[in-house]
Parts: C-alpha cells; sequence; structure tokens
C-alpha cells in the first residue's frame, strides 16, 4: 500500500509542476516598475523648450533650493489629461510644475493646454525618451518629486489624484 | 551616348555629397556599420524587457519607449561599452526586472539549484532501480 503511494508521487509533482506553470502563465501581470533612481540626483539633463511660450528645463534648474515636481506627460497620453485639474490645484498653492513631454509635438502640445489648462511653468521636450530613460520612468505619466538639492525624492507612477495632495505637499515642505 | 555618361560622371562626383548632407543614421531602427557590435547589440535587445510592453524584449516590440531602448542600447555599444555595462546601466535604472537574464543570489538560487536538485534524484532513483533490478534478476 505504501510502495503504491509513492510510485504516484512524481506524477503528483508533476501535476503540481504544471499548475504552477498555468496559473503563472494566466496571471495578470502589469505591475508597475519601480524607479531605481528614487534617492538619487536628478541624471545630467538640458532639454529645449517644448512651446515658443514657456521656458525648457535643465538638471542646474533643480538645484536652486526650491523643490519642484517633475511631470512626465505627452499630449497623447489619455489619462495625463485627468492629473491637469490636480496639477492646477497644486500650482495654485504655490507648487512648481515642471513639465517633461515625451514624443510631442508643439501644435498638439498647444491644443491640449488649451482645452485642459496649463499647469507648467516649464516644459521641456524629450523626442526620444532619453530623459525618460535616464529617470527610470517607464511610462506617462509618471510624477517625480524633486527637493531643492535636485535629489529625487519620490516617483508617484500613474495619474495624481486629489488623494495624493497631501503627501505630495509634505514632500515639498509644504503645508496643506 | 555622350549625355548619359556626363550625366553618370556628374552623379558620381556628387555622391559623397549626397551622402555626407544625409541625418544621422538613426539607430532605434538601423543597424550599426560594424557587423560585430551590431551582433552584441541585438543578443543584448533579445534580454532586455520593454518597459511599456512588458511581456516582449526591446527587440521585437513597436513601442516607442522599445525604440528609444535600442536607440540606447545601440548608441552605446557604438561608443565602445560592453553589452553587460549597458544592461548594468539599464538595471541601474529600473531594476533587475528590466533584465530577462537574472543575477545569481540568494533569492533567485532556486533557478539554479531545483534543475539541478531534479536531476540528482532522478540519477539517485535509477541507481536505486537498476541496483534493485541485478537484486531480483541474481535471486530468479
Amino acid at each position: 500500500m505504501k510502495r503504491g503511494l509513492i510510485l504516484w508521487l512524481p506524477l503528483a509533482l508533476i501535476l503540481i509542476l504544471f499548475a504552477v506553470f498555468w496559473v503563472g502563465l494566466h496571471r495578470q501581470e502589469n505591475h508597475d516598475i519601480a524607479s531605481q533612481m528614487v534617492g538619487k540626483a536628478l541624471p545630467e539633463f538640458t532639454t529645449p523648450a517644448a512651446l515658443p511660450g514657456l521656458p525648457g528645463a535643465s538638471t542646474a534648474l533643480f538645484r536652486d533650493g526650491r523643490p519642484r515636481l517633475l511631470n512626465i506627460f505627452a499630449s497623447w497620453c489619455v489619462p495625463c489629461v485627468a492629473e491637469v485639474p490636480v496639477l492646477m490645484r497644486l500650482k495654485g498653492m504655490g507648487v512648481e510644475v515642471v513639465g517633461i513631454a515625451v514624443h510631442d509635438t508643439t501644435p498638439a502640445l498647444d491644443q491640449f493646454l488649451t482645452r485642459n489648462g496649463n499647469p507648467y511653468a516649464r516644459i521641456g521636450s524629450d523626442d526620444q525618451s532619453r530623459i525618460q530613460l535616464a529617470l527610470g520612468s517607464s511610462g506617462v505619466p509618471e510624477t517625480f518629486v524633486i527637493d531643492g538639492q535636485g535629489r529625487i525624492v519620490k516617483q508617484h507612477i500613474g495619474v495624481v489624484g486629489e488623494g495624493d495632495i497631501p503627501e505630495l505637499l509634505a514632500l515639498l515642505g509644504k503645508q496643506p | 551616348m555622350r549625355a548619359p555618361a556626363a550625366l553618370l560622371g556628374a552623379l558620381l562626383i556628387a555622391a559623397p555629397a549626397i551622402a555626407q548632407n544625409v541625418a544621422a543614421p538613426d539607430y532605434a531602427e538601423v543597424s550599426l556599420s560594424d557587423p560585430a557590435k551590431e551582433k552584441q547589440a541585438l543578443a543584448l535587445m533579445d534580454s532586455i524587457r520593454c518597459v511599456v510592453c512588458q511581456g516582449q524584449p526591446v527587440s521585437g516590440s513597436n513601442a516607442d519607449l522599445a525604440g528609444d531602448m535600442r536607440r540606447v542600447i545601440r548608441e552605446r555599444i557604438e561608443a565602445g561599452e560592453s553589452p553587460e555595462q549597458v544592461r548594468a546601466w539599464l538595471v541601474s535604472k529600473y531594476g533587475d526586472w528590466v533584465s530577462f537574464k537574472p543575477p545569481l543570489e540568494a533569492r533567485t538560487a532556486p533557478l539554479w539549484l531545483v534543475p539541478l536538485l531534479a536531476l540528482m534524484a532522478g540519477l539517485w532513483l535509477l541507481v536505486r532501480r537498476l541496483k534493485w533490478d541485478r537484486l531480483k534478476g541474481t535471486r530468479g
């Protein structure tokens, strides 16, 4: 009797293994990829202005003692529209939001800002995602909190919502 | 006859000038001129995960960001970096997850140990079985 059970053991193990594979293959896996740059200095970059009316951005700007938000977005990015009102509120509270527009064009950006409002003090263009790659950012929208010394304090992946305001303000050293 | 020859001559003279006016290649889609380096770059692209289309390597994705990653990989290899240096740079940005080649550490050790243990268990079972058969043979 005991011997019979042992003979079935390899088959049982194989079935368990296949069950694990099956679950692993069918699980909806699309998890956020956290940037390894959080806690480190903002990588060196200088980017031209994406729009004629607003200046571009560079790393040097972030070292002037004033904490800022660095928002990676694009006019073609549908969820980005949803966070504009929240960024506008933050702007109203005295937060400077620097935009990095990924794979964008001046007319499309212009239209985006006219339609949704403009929370940005500056917008730099990142046509080849070089800044995005240097930041370890894997999509749009993403928002980085940069302290006054040019260090990355936090990466917020996805749309910034109303509920994120208190935490962002705290990290930016502002009273709500 | 003479006119086409003159035209051809003019073209031959003009060719280098035309070539110089062509913009620098966009390495997102264009191969490196050195075949050995291109081979290294392609091998690396096969083992780097596209961060927007997570199940695919950057070599097989149409996403803009995958093209941008291919461009950076080719540029860095063209500039003389080794594929593993480029991989390390990407890992320093996105973590181990960006690489399809997991590093050997305590957390990932089972990936190497389990097949080894399974092989040893199989050999042990085989040896035991053979010995058992021989014993039975001598008896019968």
